[in-house]
């Protein structure tokens, strides 16, 4: 396909002897938004840390435009056009505000995100600027962390659980801002253990469990039970419709 | 006067400890690696600029033209090939690999160069000073001083006014999460560890100027810059000028009362600092 941005081909992932994902294929189109859900250690973070280069897969494929990039390490792939934002948000402690947002420019792609985009998306980070990035709220850090990485100008943003930990209101505020995000054409990756929120952004979702995709279809299509039974492996009869 | 003749040779000591100083803090800083090699650098500096000043007649300072890039290719080799496959490993394994570089050094120095003592010669500023007051104030001391004044204010200025300053100190926070930005860790590191080599050259060449010096003195140089970085603290390069002052200030007084005591008031103050304020005079804040 040619609108095909990222796939995924049989990717085996190991810690150690600890095998993480199994035989794994998912895929992304230009622009798209997807949803990867799942409980823990489902294998959702495993996956974003492939993706973006921080693991090599053991086997298997990952492709981003029909070009190799599986274990071609982190900083290669955010070169071409991929950029995590990392569980926890990460920011660089020692760093203000703006010098957090100004690494995601050390990538040096061209792109429409820029300081002014960024501080224009996030107004209150923007009176913070000089400010070190641990004396923000949660929330706030959150926005620099998506700043960040925006910075890096990707065509494919991998967010991994960008809710955790924050206030509802909080979480709703960034998932409008995802809005604005994507209206450049930016495709998306979600990882959320929270199905609701996914589920409302994403066109296309993935459920993993230890793992493996135990289902995949766009949100509109599956019914919250599927999803319900896919996520916590319940085995009813309602699974012979999936 | 003899308050003034203390403090004019404090500023030596404790500018030469600061230059002795500042790189360890640095390649700790960013690495959390102590680097047990670092004062038989010191004294490779002093070596490589005895013989660029045989092989062309020049004044050792000038030789710093050629003994500052040589020595930050080798810092940068050192950590690209060498320390970087240790790095965030336990902490042991960096001590043990720069342990074993130190006897190797030492063991190579003495098989090229003899157990010789070498000086090198610096012509007239060695010795000539000016009055102030009745006492004879020397030209070197001050120049000494002053130079590690401006190294310690250029690294500061380079890790908090620059771009590649907020690039390593990010390395220095999170040198995964650095990656993610399209920065390769491992170069940082190297950059980080020749900048470190830069500083060690200059105090290479200051020592080697002022005193004798022989394959043997590393360790002896470590011991200074990690007693300096202990007193300083880890908080900003100002504090290596600070641990140096007040290093250097206390052998100076000692030497004045009794000059076999210089070295043991020193280490009587490293200790009393240390348990007085054991994160140093400007710790580390936050984290």
């Amino acid at each position: 396909m040619s609108n095909t941005l990222l796939s995924l081909d049989g990717v085996d992932t190991f810690y150690g002897e600890f095998q993480a994902l199994f035989d794994l294929s998912i895929e992304v189109g230009v622009g798209e938004c997807v949803a990867l859900v799942g409980s823990n250690g489902a294998g959702k973070s495993t996956l974003l840390k492939v993706i973006s280069g921080l693991m090599s897969p053991r086997s298997g494929t990952v492709s981003l435009r029909g070009e190799n990039i599986g274990g071609v390490g982190a900083e290669t792939v955010v070169k071409k056009g991929v950029t995590l934002v990392p569980e926890g948000r990460r920011l660089f402690p020692s760093l203000t505000v703006e010098e957090n947002l100004l690494m995601g420019a050390q990538a040096k792609r061209g792109g429409p995100w820029s300081l002014e985009r960024i501080y224009q998306l996030f107004p209150n980070i923007a009176e913070r600027r000089r400010n070190l990035g641990g004396a923000l709220s949660g929330g706030q850090q959150q926005m620099v962390a998506i700043g960040r990485a925006l910075m890096t100008n990707p065509d494919l943003l991998l967010c991994d659980e960008i809710s955790l930990g924050l206030a509802p209101v909080v979480v709703r505020e960034l998932y409008e801002r995802m809005a604005t995000i994507r209206a450049q054409g930016m495709a998306v990756v979600i990882v959320e253990q929270d199905i609701g929120q996914a589920s409302k952004v994403a066109t296309k979702l993935y459920c993993l469990r230890s793992g493996r995709v135990v289902l995949e279809g766009s949100p509109s299509s599956l019914s919250r039970q599927q999803i319900t039974e896919a996520y916590f492996g319940l085995e009813t009869t309602a699974h012979g419709h999936s | 006067m003899a308050i003034l003749e203390v403090i004019v040779q404090a500023m030596m000591l404790g500018g030469l400890y600061a230059l002795f100083a500042a790189g360890l803090a640095l390649v700790f800083g960013i690495m959390r690696i102590v680097n047990l090699a670092h004062g038989d650098f010191i004294v490779i500096a002093g070596f490589l600029a005895l013989i660029v000043t045989w092989a062309i007649p020049v004044h050792p300072f000038v030789s710093l033209l050629i003994v500052i890039p040589v020595m930050a290719a080798i810092g940068y080799v050192l950590q690209r090939g060498l320390l970087n496959r240790i790095v965030g490993a336990d902490p042991m394994a960096p001590l043990l690999v720069t342990f074993g570089l130190s006897i190797l050094i030492q063991n190579a120095l003495l098989q090229a160069f003899s157990g010789d003592t070498r000086k090198l010669q610096a012509g007239a500023i060695e010795t000539s000073s000016m009055s102030i007051g009745g006492t004879a104030v020397g030209h070197y001391p001050i120049l000494v001083f002053v130079v590690a004044v401006g190294v310690i204010w250029g690294l500061q200025t380079l890790f908090y006014k620059t771009r590649l300053g907020y690039v390593l100190r990010a390395t220095s926070d999170d040198a995964q999460t650095v990656r993610l930005m399209g920065v390769d860790h491992r170069h940082i590191y190297a950059i980080a560890s020749a900048l470190a080599f830069a500083v060690i050259a200059v105090a290479g060449v200051l020592m080697a100027v002022r005193t004798n010096f022989d394959p043997t003195l590393g360790p002896a140089r470590l011991l200074t810059a990690f007693e300096v970085v202990i007193i300083g603290g880890l908080g900003s390069f100002w504090g290596a000028l600070i641990g140096g002052m007040v290093l250097g200030l206390a052998q100076a007084i000692g030497a004045r009362i009794d000059p076999g005591i210089q070295m043991l008031v020193g280490h009587v103050v490293f200790l009393l600092v240390l348990l007085v304020r054991p994160n140093g005079l400007m710790p580390k804040v936050g984290h």
